[in-house]
């Protein structure tokens, strides 16, 4: 259940003055049940990357393989890639449009052809790991708080049972209890279904503390790829693409520039604190 | 000097039924007191929902209070005849850059305001300038609006705040859709602004990095403020935040952590700078 993205490249407007290369040469594969994050400043690509993933674009040059076959040979069924790579685009609680929350969920599934006990089953279940309560499932989407409505539009993808979810700044405009419910949620989801989540994200300590392993965009095209750690080992690379390293990466380096025999590239809260307690002869808590 | 004060503001919206009839009402904003002093930098911090949003909007008459008061310079806000003058007095920065740039070319879209309110066409040019230099997009002059970075464009719209010759400027989550860079050069010329050109600030954010250097902080739940302090009064408190969905920043965080765990180190920190440093004396022994 693999994605293989080969050479993509999309250019807008080519042959006017508006001609722009919004991707450039892009490869790398999204294996099976990964967790990976996609940065990037504003403006690299990364959300023209995504839509292409599950055909909403089409590239310029270049191929994208699911399971080994291309998605723009001529019998591959497109609808079937929809329904396997579910793409979360930006606010997508503006996206929301039934009269009830459970309604609203049962769109998609409606529109792979399940029944209506199907329908709602899935949407029942995807509303229980989207972390919606049930007493929501029959009022309005509309009358919901921020982070609910974003939880709603979650599962309405979801309870499509993607193979591989991308979420496109899933957490932009919630406040910080609602970012770690939401991520939250999506790592237990991960670790339920085994399905690939690919986040797209501005905040390097999310970034950090989720995923696997990291892609970085820098003007439309792959800048490096690999784990936390070997990404923002290189923060001042990174600072001039618009991008950080998370705090704690450069308190861990301010630490070890004092002297302290501490590992620098540490990227998450916990990793630091216990790094700092075992340098300083704290016995372990646990 | 005064610049915004309130009495006991509050504001209810109404909730409609599907015919459009009233059928209740919900409390966004609850009997707020508040006294902001000309050239103070407020951040406001609340979750989802807490109704900071709801209030911003009172700074500058586009919500009227339902009962209590707000007054802006002195000027009462549900007096009709003052609105053009309030508009003026306080400006407001939202969060998505693309929804308040209007021009197709950068000096056009930040001379937008002057001209709608008549100001002489030379008066105009020399305001697009200066305001234009406050934000550092002198360059990007002619420019247009979409080759710009998100930190830029979020720059453009705070220039055509300028442009307008405000006292106090009302930024409602300006860097949410920002990349790592992009709500460095937002923030640092907000800081600039206020420090230098004596503007008041009243930033919302979800960014607790943000808070760091403001004056005052306000917290609200449900319409209310909860908690008022300087930055180090109210980041000290990590479980009375977290009890109202909000986080501290990072590096005020690996110090609890880590003061959790049995390290000495001392309340209030606030800074990497400020935790490397005590880290390191307690290392020292000092």
């Amino acid at each position: 259940m693999s994605i293989e993205i080969r050479n993509l490249n999309y250019t807008y407007g080519a042959g006017t003055c508006f001609e722009a290369h919004a991707l450039q040469n892009i490869s790398f594969t999204i294996p099976d049940g990964q967790f990976m994050g996609i940065i990037g400043h504003t403006g690299s690509g990364k959300s023209t990357l995504i839509q292409h993933l599950n055909g909403l674009i089409r590239p310029s040059s270049g191929d994208i393989l699911y399971n080994g076959v291309s998605i723009y040979s001529e019998n591959f069924s497109m609808r079937e890639l929809r329904q396997n790579v579910g793409l979360v685009f930006q606010y997508p609680e503006h996206q929301l449009f039934e009269e009830s929350v459970l309604k609203d969920v049962c769109f998609g599934p409606k529109n792979q052809g399940l029944t209506a006990e199907e329908c709602e089953e899935r949407a029942r279940e995807a509303l229980i790991l989207s972390g919606v309560p049930q007493e929501l499932y029959d009022s309005s989407p509309f009358e919901l708080s921020g982070g609910q409505k974003r939880r709603v539009a979650i599962a309405g993808v979801i309870a499509m049972h993607p193979k591989v979810l991308v979420l496109d700044e899933p957490t932009a405009g919630l406040d910080p209890s609602g970012r770690d419910e939401i991520l939250g949620q999506i790592r237990e989801l991960h670790r339920k279904t085994e399905m690939a989540v690919v986040l797209v994200s501005h905040s390097m300590e999310d970034v950090a503390e989720y995923v696997e392993r990291i892609v970085v965009l820098n003007d439309g095209a792959v800048y490096c790829d690999g784990t936390p750690r070997e990404v923002f080992r290189q923060y001042k690379a990174l600072e001039e693409l618009g991008l950080a390293a998370p705090q704690v990466t450069y308190i861990m380096h301010a630490l070890k520039d004092c002297g302290l025999p501490v590992d620098p590239d540490i990227t998450t809260m916990e990793e630091a604190t216990d790094e700092i307690c075992r340098v300083m002869g704290v016995e372990d808590a646990s | 000097m005064e610049m915004i004060r309130t009495d006991k503001l509050s504001y209810h919206y109404k909730i409609h039924d599907e015919e459009g009839r009233v059928i209740g009402d919900k409390t966004a904003v609850d009997s707020v007191d508040l006294d902001i002093r000309a050239g103070d930098f407020i951040a406001v911090l609340g979750h989802n929902g807490s109704g900071k949003s709801t209030l911003a909007k009172h700074m500058n008459a586009i919500l009227l209070p339902t009962e209590g008061s707000i007054w802006v310079r002195n000027m009462d806000t549900k007096d009709m005849t003052n609105l053009w003058e309030i508009r003026q007095t306080a400006g407001m920065v939202f969060q998505n850059p693309d929804n308040q740039i209007i021009g197709t070319v950068v000096e056009e879209d930040v001379g937008f305001g002057p001209e709608n309110i008549g100001i002489p066409t030379g008066e105009i040019w020399k305001r697009v300038e200066e305001s234009l230099k406050s934000v550092d997009m002198m360059k990007y002059r002619h420019a247009s609006p979409n080759k710009l970075s998100g930190g830029q464009k979020q720059r453009v719209a705070i220039a055509g705040v300028l442009a307008m010759r405000p006292r106090c400027i009302v930024l409602d989550e300006p860097t949410a859709m920002l990349d790592p860079v992009g709500r460095r050069e937002v923030i640092d010329t907000v800081k600039r602004l206020n420090k230098e050109e004596g503007i008041t600030v009243i930033l919302i954010t979800h960014y607790m990095e943000e808070v760091i250097s403001a004056d005052k902080v306000f917290v609200m739940d449900k319409g209310q403020i909860v908690m008022r302090g300087t930055p180090r009064e109210i980041f000290s408190q990590v479980d009375t935040l977290a009890g109202y969905g909000l986080d501290v920043p990072q590096a005020a965080k690996l110090a609890y952590e880590l003061r959790r765990r049995g390290l000495n180190i001392p309340d209030g920190i606030l800074t990497r700078d400020e935790l490397v440093e005590a880290i390191c004396r307690l290392k020292s022994g000092i």
